[in-house]
């Protein structure tokens, strides 16, 4: 399928089939994918939460986002290493290098962790023994945004990366390449942000679960392509008259880190909810305004992230607590309720959970928590309960 | 195979570095019970890679949540506490050490009417656990207390600190410094804090002799069960003269019992390292497990979450900011990535001369835990290590499994006799692989 924006504007469908498809593959796999028209083109693994992304992509790869491998993978080896009260994408991750398809062969240099959670601390060091020739790095993302030395901190932090990447693809990554990078993932970012914004608005333009497999097949193809796929996706919602629906609004909460099936969204959309507002692969669309262009790009991405990028569970920042950051999300989407969903064994998530629940009880706004796991695949028992709290809202 | 899972009659030599460890403890116990009362300035903090002598600086009373948790464990009072937050909302798979102080918090075990009290600051010193983070923001919000965030970058270039991060943690010390005087209203004195960081190193030498001992046959003390008793003196008394007198006991004692070749068990017959946390609600049926061996621990790496003193570091006197933040970047366990664990367990296997590695997995702890399959993994295959891994949990007691424990201890230890016996013949024949230590080879 050819992306580039033609005369006849592709249809939704089309396009979304092609999203889902490109997520159902394995990261080596997507790579061949764009090497197809990119020959010798390389990848680059982005353990979520956030990477500056503009930095790999300066450096000529292929950023490529690790949200789990799902059902695409069995776990064999991988089991053996991280214990059963370990999130599944710790798992999944591991085997991915374990069985190579993360590894030089395939066409990865390597891959970035960052400091989110203690499971993916370790894991990096781990991936890193098995994957030997495979360049792994681990960022370590301010969490103490309330003193003035975080913004030099930060932006030594990025350097660093750019430096140790240079090194490791043996040509310097400059300033203008990371410009580029830089405007071309804020055209990314603006049109992920133009289709939220008609989900909300016209509820039922466009499925959450597909715009969902659009964001995630954003995080592995190049942005060069992806930036006139999502057009013709945003033309093509925009034309949708959505049918109403008696629905509750809800933020989903929680999913920022592996990722939950794409069916189990539509199970939360099919059984009386409309998600209006979520956290899915948050850390590929961090920023809410541009990123300048202008200046040092990577002081301009460390400031971005330090003080304009969204709240996540695993970012702490006392100026700007995630309590609150919630109860605004629900406010600007106009949402009825929250889905606090974690995915299984995510400490973040389900610390979270604890205030996050207290904040909304106080304002009185009706939560539900739910756990996935990204093999999970029968769905019914949670629809049966999402069913039952819609009910209870929309009846009560 | 010992008929019995009894231990061997304790010796009169190993309480005495217990009682003597119980008599600091408790001095400070009761100041804390005292500050409850009387409203004192006191500040939470937690254990690893800290920065205690700055609050003693200020004669701030150091309060340790985890601490606190330990010992509901080990008194066996924590289950209820944990239970208490699971009602509020905290998840079977959270922390328990985290559920368990939330619950005391929320019981009114913090404040006037409980033992420990409420703090002026809270002090999270974030190093290594990201979950330090989640549990002092929950308390700051609970008690309403102001929270001073350290936020101390993870060890990312091997050896070196670069000047970035100490320069960024440096900044916020000085931040945390700023806060102690506003809450005290007394100006910062450097002359006061190089005095008790030379307090710090002089216990840091003692910690390091100590342990330095067990390096001889029999070890005299257990560096896994024994070793809270040095724990709670070097993380939570450290920079006092009374934490230091008591490691210069302490080694006086252990020097004395290696002197006369008195070991922490009667006839040592295993030495194994350790990793990961002990079960402390189960901590002495699980002890007994390995005393039944006569299997006794000659180094951990639980006993380093504070600092690996073993290795060299020492706070200094000269540069008294610096040196606490390099003991938080890069002298403590937690703050480390997993392969470096690996070679500080290898470097203990060795220069201990230990016969095998135990890794006790909780499920709480996902610092500790997360990957050390991964551990066994290297310790057996790559080093050719015996390596016993067993799950239970540092605090919740409902995840410990008392006939399953033995039976894959006793099962470990009959198959390390075996091979014992089997391999000292093959022993005499094999040819010493270059770089691995004569303990490493023993394990083949
Ligand atoms: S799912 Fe949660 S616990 Fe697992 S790696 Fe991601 S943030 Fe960490
Ligand atoms: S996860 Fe481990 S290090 Fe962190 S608070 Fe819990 S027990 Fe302590």
């Amino acid at each position: 399928m050819n992306f580039s924006p033609g005369p006849a504007i592709t249809s939704a469908e089309e396009i979304i089939r092609e999203c889902r498809a490109l997520v159902e593959l394995l990261p080596s796999q997507a790579l061949a994918r764009a090497r197809e028209s990119r020959p010798g083109l390389r990848g680059f693994g982005v353990f979520p939460v956030y990477a500056p992304q503009e930095i790999i992509h300066a450096a000529g790869l292929m950023p490529v986002g690790l949200f789990g491998a799902g059902a695409k993978l069995e776990t064999t080896r991988a089991d053996s290493r991280f214990q059963s009260f370990i999130c599944s994408i710790a798992r999944s991750t591991l085997e991915l290098f374990l069985s190579g398809d993360l590894g030089r062969e395939s066409g990865f240099e390597g891959a970035v962790f960052s400091s989110i959670c203690d499971v993916a601390r370790n894991l990096c060091s781990v991936a890193g023994r098995n994957a030997p020739g495979v360049y792994v790095e681990y960022l370590h993302l301010p969490q103490n945004a309330a003193t003035p030395a975080a913004r030099e901190y930060t932006r030594r932090e990025f350097a660093r990366f750019r430096d140790n990447l240079a090194g490791r693809v043996g040509r310097p990554i400059d300033d203008e390449a990371i410009r580029r990078s830089i405007a071309l993932y804020n055209r990314v970012r603006e049109l992920i942000c133009e289709l939220y914004t008609q989900r909300q608005e016209r509820p039922g333009s466009i499925r959450t679960a597909d715009l969902f497999a659009a964001v995630l097949a954003g995080t592995c193809m190049m942005p060069e392509d992806f930036v006139p796929m999502a057009e013709a996706l945003l033309a093509s919602v925009r034309e949708h008259a959505p049918v109403p629906r008696d629905t509750v609004n809800v933020v989903l909460e929680g999913a920022f880190c592996e990722a939950p099936p794409l069916d189990l969204i539509d199970a939360i959309e099919s059984a009386g909810c409309q998600i209006v507002e979520d956290d899915l692969a948050i850390g590929w669309r961090i920023f809410r305004k541009d990123v300048p262009v202008e200046g040092d790009p990577v002081a301009a991405l460390a400031d971005a992230y330090l003080a304009g990028s969204a709240y996540t569970s695993v970012r702490h920042d006392s100026t700007r607590p995630r309590t609150r950051g919630l109860l605004e999300r629900v406010e600007a989407s106009r949402a009825d309720a929250v889905i606090l969903a974690s995915a299984k064994f995510c400490e973040p998530a389900l610390f979270d959970y604890v205030l996050f629940r207290r904040a909304l009880d106080e304002r009185g706004v009706p939560h539900l928590k739910i756990e996935f796991e990204e093999k999970m695949w029968t769905f019914e028992r949670l629809r049966n309960e999402i069913e039952t709290f819609t009910e209870s809202l929309l009846f009560d | 195979m010992p008929t019995t899972a009894q231990p061997p009659a304790a010796n009169d030599y190993g309480s005495v570095v217990h009682d003597l460890s119980r008599e600091v403890m408790t001095a400070w116990m009761t100041q804390l019970q005292d500050a409850a009362r009387s409203g004192a300035p006191s500040a939470y903090m937690m254990v690893s890679g800290n920065c205690v002598e700055i609050l003693r600086c200020f004669d701030i009373l150091p309060v340790f949540p985890e601490i606190n948790a330990l010992q509901l464990a080990i008194r066996k009072k924590a289950l209820p506490y944990i239970l208490k937050a699971e009602e509020i909302g905290y998840a079977s798979d959270n922390c328990a050490y985290v559920k368990a102080d939330i619950g005391y918090t929320l019981l009114e075990g913090v404040g006037e009417n409980g033992l420990t009290p409420r703090p002026s600051l809270i002090v999270c010193n974030f190093v290594g656990c990201n979950v330090y983070i989640k549990w002092f923001e929950h308390c700051a919000e609970m008690l309403g207390v102001p929270l001073v965030m350290i936020d101390v970058p993870f060890v990312r270039q091997g050896e070196a600190v670069s000047t970035g991060d100490l320069h960024y943690v440096m900044a916020q010390l000085r931040g945390l410094i700023a806060a102690c005087e506003e809450l005290t209203g007394r100006k910062f004195d450097i002359d006061r804090l190089r005095e008790i960081v030379g307090y710090s190193a002089r216990a840091e030498a003692g910690w390091s002799r100590a342990k330095d001992l067990c390096k001889t046959r029999p070890a005299p003390f257990d560096c896994y069960f024994d070793s809270i008793n040095m724990m709670g003196p070097i993380n939570a008394l450290r920079g006092t003269k009374e934490a230091a007198d008591f490691f210069d006991a302490a080694v006086a004692h252990y020097e004395m019992m290696a002197a006369r070749g008195l070991g922490a068990t009667d006839e040592e017959q295993f030495r194994v390292v350790f990793e990961g946390p002990p079960p402390y609600p189960y901590y002495r049926n699980f002890r007994n497990l390995f005393a039944a061996w006569k299997a006794v621990c000659v180094q951990s790496t639980y006993s380093t979450v504070g600092g690996t003193w073993e290795f060299g570091f020492r706070h200094d006197p000269d540069r008294p900011l610096e040196s606490i933040a390099e003991q938080m970047l890069l002298h403590n366990l937690c703050n480390r990535t997993m392969q470096e664990r690996y070679r500080q367990i290898r470097r203990y296997v060795e220069e201990w001369q230990a016969d095998a590695l135990v890794i006790h997995s909780v499920k709480s702890c996902r610092l500790f835990s997360a990957g050390q399959g991964d551990m066994r993994e290297y310790f057996t295959k790559e080093l050719g290590v015996p390596t016993l891994m067993v799950e239970s949990d540092l605090e919740d007691p409902r995840y410990y499994a008392e006939a399953q424990m033995k039976n894959r201890i006793d099962a470990f230890f009959e198959s390390l006799q075996y091979k014992r016996l089997r391999g000292s013949a093959a022993e005499a024949r094999s040819v010493s692989p270059e770089g691995v230590s004569d303990a490493v080879r023993r394990g083949r």
